[in-house]
Order: structure tokens, then sequence, then C-alpha cells
């Protein structure tokens, strides 16, 4: 099992440490926050350590309202077995949510655990839409991004600006499918075509020209990738060096700051991507990513660490809200008095969360700069186009929640 | 021809003709590093796991010559083998050297660590999500070669790792360099009566191995991503490329490397789920016919 760190946040003052998780237990009006994450794989740039650091920002403005926080994280693996085990441990050692996730696989797994022990899960840092529909679950909140949200992000942008006919590049697991499932609904829907694709083994692969060369053979006018992190990242270096750049439009489905900063504003200038945080948004963005950056190594907060912000901020309201010793025993409880709560932070602003689970916030198209616009460090997007909450995710009938009441 | 290829496969036949030379120029880097393997374990009798830390190595050091010193692709191309082949004598002197007597298991569990701490720790000063590292001016643009597009990179990858694979296989075979090399594997005993200095010349032979997966790792800069989990996919292909050519035969990985290259690429396009086991498969049956590899000395 991953290395896990325990450090309790005491409130006010905001001041880090080290505590044993007995004496924290002995307070008895302490709520404990678990960050469940990838901290040693292919996410952890985007997800990872920064999550645990976004989740003690949250702890630390929220402050002193007759309860400590306490928040330790640990390594998944991108296992669900792995993270299966950790959850079931945290819980029957008193932990009260669960957060961010990334994987879908995995969170999967941990969306069940959570329902059947009655706690809370807010999940940040997985892809899925069947997160809120037909895996939904009163104990769960999904708040940052899903695959039907990137899917009419990027996709039906693209779409519009005359990409009628796609090739998609995929990873062959859960994730994958459901990116290109999502995506191809609107491509279709906007009277485009899906020539083809290859399924590609993940994580096995390393080279993508064969598959970028079979993108350019079947005269797609777009290349979808329906994949992340370093995957899209040597997607994308490949289709330029075989020049798709020239008759192709790139429609990077999942890609975000981190990818960008990997790939170089040389070879990513004019990439459009989807997002819900950005930390040049505005004044309250830049005022958080201010208060965290030395904390998160020199880093502006990525969308997936901001949504668990986000997310950890609203429950300790929702905590305080219905007393903590009602919100400690009664999960299901918890998550609707959060429910039944507007949000607010600086991260997305107002928004609420629906009762599938499906947190609603105003979703962002980037365009990518070129090298000579950017101003300095991290300055990579421009907005394209916003879109407001109640229409940039899956219509809530849609989605074959069992919590919803049709 | 052409009609009867399209005829018999199914796709079209430009479409082929480019997988087989992506798979050709693939196999250029599964070649390289399964040379540097061959070399070390023929040689020192080590299974070197840490091979794909060092190939990853090689790319990160090629970033930072040029982020902090300045220095382009061309110097990285001399100064980063060196400079991580100077890492793996250290490595061999301070602790493979004290594994020579003991069971093959014992080398591949301290080269399997050291593979982990290195990943680790480039992990943590970098980050995961990898580093940008540009395809020089000289060597960018690509050729129409009528049924694919070409880039210039790829063509030069091929070459060079061609040149470089000659080469070590010259050494090896045809100098008196090497005839000491394979006579000290031999006895290592009667060469040092002879006035040799063997145990010098296996921490050389460990750091040159080393210096050729570094070399690997600066060629891949520019086409994949620069991070710390770069080596760890690649090179399980790669040992089983040893495996398939035959454990120490430098000839066999050679030619393994570029032949499975070919068989992988072909992969991709008629069932690229499966291009990632493929390789595996075919060392499957290699085992069963020929226990001690296609090119390997039963």
């Amino acid at each position: 099992m991953g290395t896990s760190r325990r450090s309790l946040l005491a409130g006010a003052s905001a001041a880090v440490a080290v505590a044993p998780l007995s004496r924290a237990r002995a307070q008895g009006t302490t709520i404990r926050l678990g960050v469940l994450s990838d901290m040693s794989g292919p996410y952890r740039d985007a997800t990872g350590p920064g999550s645990t650091v976004m989740t003690q920002a949250a702890a630390a403005e929220f402050g002193a309202r007759g309860f400590t926080v306490e928040v330790i994280q640990a390594d998944h693996q991108n296992r669900p077995d792995v993270g299966a085990n950790i959850a079931r441990q945290w819980f029957d050692q008193g932990v009260d949510a669960i957060l961010d996730v990334p994987t879908s696989s995995v969170a999967f797994a941990v969306n069940t655990i959570a329902r059947e022990k009655n706690k809370v899960f807010l999940n940040s840092g997985a892809a899925s839409s069947d997160l809120t529909g037909s895996q939904c679950s009163p104990n769960t909140v999904h708040w940052t991004y899903d695959t039907w949200m990137l899917a009419k992000g990027t996709g039906a942008a693209i779409v519009r600006t005359g990409g009628d006919t796609w090739f998609f590049v995929t990873a062959d697991y859960a994730f994958g499918h459901a990116l290109q499932r999502d995506t191809t609904r609107f491509v279709e829907a906007a009277g485009g075509r899906v020539l083809g694709a290859a399924r590609y083994p993940f994580p096995a692969t390393t080279d993508f020209s064969a598959f970028v060369v079979q993108a350019q053979a079947s005269r797609a006018k777009v290349l979808g990738m329906a994949n992340a992190s370093t995957d899209t990242v040597n997607t994308i270096k490949a289709a330029r060096e075989f020049g798709l750049h020239r008759n192709m439009k790139f429609a990077a489905l999942l890609m975000g700051l981190v990818d960008v900063h990997a790939l170089g504003l040389e070879t990513g200038q004019g990439l459009l991507l989807t997002e819900s945080f950005y930390w040049d948004l505005n004044d309250r963005t830049r005022a958080l990513t201010t208060r965290v950056r030395r904390a998160n190594q020199d880093r502006p907060p990525a969308m997936v660490q901001a949504g668990c912000y986000g997310a950890a901020l609203h429950y300790l309201k929702a905590v305080a809200d219905m007393g903590v010793a009602a919100a400690k025993a009664d999960g299901r409880a918890a998550v609707a008095r959060m429910k039944a709560m507007p949000t607010d932070d600086d991260a997305f602003g107002p928004g609420r969360i629906r009762e599938d689970g499906r947190k609603l916030h105003p979703v962002f198209l980037f365009e990518v700069k070129a090298p000579s616009e950017s101003r300095g460090a991290w300055d990579y997007y421009k907005v394209a186009a916003t879109t407001p909450g109640e229409e940039a995710f899956r219509p809530l009938a849609e989605g074959g929640c069992s919590l919803v009441r049709s | 021809m052409l009609d009867f290829i399209e005829n018999l496969l199914g796709i079209p036949a430009p479409l082929l003709f480019g997988q087989l030379l992506l798979g050709l120029i693939n196999g250029a880097f599964y070649a390289m590093l399964s040379l540097g393997l061959a070399v070390i374990f023929g040689l020192l009798n080590i299974i070197n796991f840490t091979h794909g830390a060092q190939f990853m190595m090689g790319a990160f050091v090629a970033w930072m010559l040029l982020a902090w010193g300045g220095l382009g692709y061309w110097w990285a191309l001399l100064i980063a083998p060196l400079i991580v082949g100077a890492t793996g004598v250290v490595i061999e002197r301070l602790m493979i050297s004290r594994l020579y007597k003991l069971d093959h298991l014992y080398g591949l569990l301290l080269t399997f660590g050291i593979g982990l701490m290195i990943e680790g720790v480039f992990r943590n000063e970098f980050g995961s999500s990898g580093l940008p590292y540009r395809i020089p001016a000289e060597l960018s643009g690509a050729w129409d070669l009528g049924f694919m597009f070409m880039p210039v990179y790829r063509g030069w990858v091929v070459v060079f790792s061609l040149v470089i694979c000659l080469a070590t296989w010259i050494v090896i075979e045809k100098t008196r360099l090497g005839a000491y090399l394979r006579a000290a594997t031999e006895n290592a005993a009667l060469v040092q009566a002879f006035g040799v200095n063997v145990p010098r010349m296996i921490t050389l032979t460990y750091g040159a191995g080393v210096a050729l997966a570094a070399l690997a790792g600066v060629l891949a800069a520019p086409i994949y991503s620069v991070n710390p989990q770069m080596g760890t996919n690649l090179i399980i292909v790669v040992f089983a490329v040893v495996v398939i050519g035959g454990m120490g035969s430098i000839l066999g990985s050679v030619i393994t490397g570029f032949g499975l290259g070919i068989i992988e690429g072909l992969t991709k396009v008629f069932w690229p789920e499966a291009s990632a086991t493929v390789i595996f498969v075919i060392m499957a049956i290699v085992l069963l016919a020929r226990p001690a590899g296609l090119f390997g000395r039963a």
C-alpha cells in the first residue's frame, strides 16, 4: 500500500502539524478527509499531492467552527484493488469523506464502498460520466468535470467549425471508451461521421506513429484523441511530426494545464481544450492561486486539484450547517445537505449540486496561446467560449440515474 | 503486384508500406536498448533491470543540457551517454561488483530496486507529466515518399542506430579489446593471469552498456514525452526482445529488435488492441521451440 502522510490542520491557524491518528480521534470533533489519488503515476501532476494541498487550503479557508479538520493522503497506484483496500481501511478508521480518486475504474470501486458504509465520496479526478449516470449514488458528488462535458465542450466546438469527419485514437479501457462514445454522439448529432478508430493498449503504448498514420490515411478532417496525460502528449507530438496539422484538426478531448506544459507552446499552440477551472480566469481564481502556489511546488493548481478545494470547502460548510455529529453519523444526509445548499468558492464561483450528484458550474473552451502571446510561466490559455453550468453537463433525464424521479 | 497485396490483405498498399517503415523505426529503439542489455548480460552475467531508468536518464540529461547549459541536441548526443555511463560505472563499482559470485536473482533484484529509486527521484524533482524537447532544426521537416509522409528525424533514428549497432558488433567481434572481453567472460582468472585488468574492463563494459541506453534516450527525447516513466513500458518489450534473440547474443538482439518492431507495426494495423501482446506471444512460442532463443547458444 502506498505511503500515507498524516497531517492535522489546526483550524484557523492553518498550521500543519503531524499528529498520530489516535490523538485526533480522542478529540471527538474532528472531520477526517482522505485524499486518495495517483501519487506516483502518469496522473500525478494533474491530481496527486496537489490535490492534498488544495484540500488543506479549503480546510484553512474554512477556519475553526467548532471542529478541527484532518487531511490524510494515500496512493492508489491507479489500481482498483489497491484503492478499494485503502478506502475500506480509511472508512473503518473514521475517515468521513474520500476525495479526488482519478482513474474511472478506481473511482467506481470507491463509489460502491462509500455507499455501502454510508460515508461521503467527493470525486474530482475521475472522468466517466457514468458516476452520475448508471452508477450514481446518494453518497457521491462528482465535482469537477466528466466525459460528457468534455465531449460537448471540445467535440461539439470542433464540429461547428467544419470538422465533420472524425478518426479516433482511443485508450482501450473504460475511460477511453466512454469518451469516444460521448463524443461520437455529438459528432453524429451535428451531422458528422466517424470514419474509424484505433484502440491501443493502455498503458503499454509509447509510440503512436502507427495510429496517426492510420488517421491520416482515413482522410478524416479531425483527429479525436480519446486518451489523457502522457498518451495525449505523445499522440500530438507524433501527429505534428507526420504533418497531420496541415490538413486535420486536433481534438484533444481530455487535456489540461500540465499536459500543455509538457508539450510546450511551440507544439501545443492553437489546440482547443475544455476545462472548468483555469488559474488566470478572474480575480478570485488569481487570489486562490496566490494563496496556494508556494505549497503547490510553485505551480498554479490544475483543474482537478481545484476541484478538491471546491468540494472539500462545500462539504465542510454542510457539516457546520447540520452539526458535526450528524454529519459523521450519516454520509447520505451530509451529501443531501450539500445538494440543498448553493455552492460558492474562489475556484468555480457560484453553482449547485444536482440530485444525481453532478456539480454544475460554468465550463470553458480554451485555446492554447502561441509562444509570442504568452507573458510568462503558466500563461497558456485564452478563453474561446463559456458555457453556463446548466447547459454544459448532461441533462438530468438522460443520465439514467436511479436517484432521479421521472 | 500492389493490387495483389491490396486484395490479399484488405488494406491499401501505401498504408502497409508506411506501417512497415514505422515498425522499422520502433525496431531501431528496441535494437539499441536490447544491444546494451545483451552486452551487459553477455559479459557480466547481470540482468540489468535499471536499463529503462538509464534510458530515461539519457533523455533527461539531454533536457538539462539544453535548459540549464544551453547545449543543444548534437552536444547531448555526445555528452549525455558519457554522464549517464559514468553513473553506471559508479553503480557497478559500489554495488553490482559485489554480486558477481551470487545467483542471477540477486543482480536482478538489485538493479530493479536501483531503477525504481532513480525513477522516484526524477518524479519527485520533475513531476510525472513530462518536459518538452524539440526536434533539432537540422532534422525537422519531412520527405514525401509517395506512399507516406516520412519525418526526417525518424529516418535519422534508423540510420544512426544501425551505425551504432554495427560499430558495437565490430568492437566486440573483430577487435583485440573485444577478444579480451569475450575471453574474460569465458575464464576471467586466465585472462587476468596474462596481465589484463579484468575488473576494470568489466566496470567499463557496464558503463558502455548504460551509455548505449542513454544514447537511445537522447534519440527518443524529441519524439516521445520526456517523463520519469518513459522507460518503464519500453523496457518490458526490450527484455522480451533479448529473450527471443537469445540472452547475451549481440547480433541476435539487433536482428530481433528490428524484426519485432516490424511485426508489432503490422499488428497495429490489423488488430491494434493486441499490439502490446503480440511480442509476448512470439516470446512464448520461441521459448517452447528454442529455449535458448533464436540466436542463443544452448
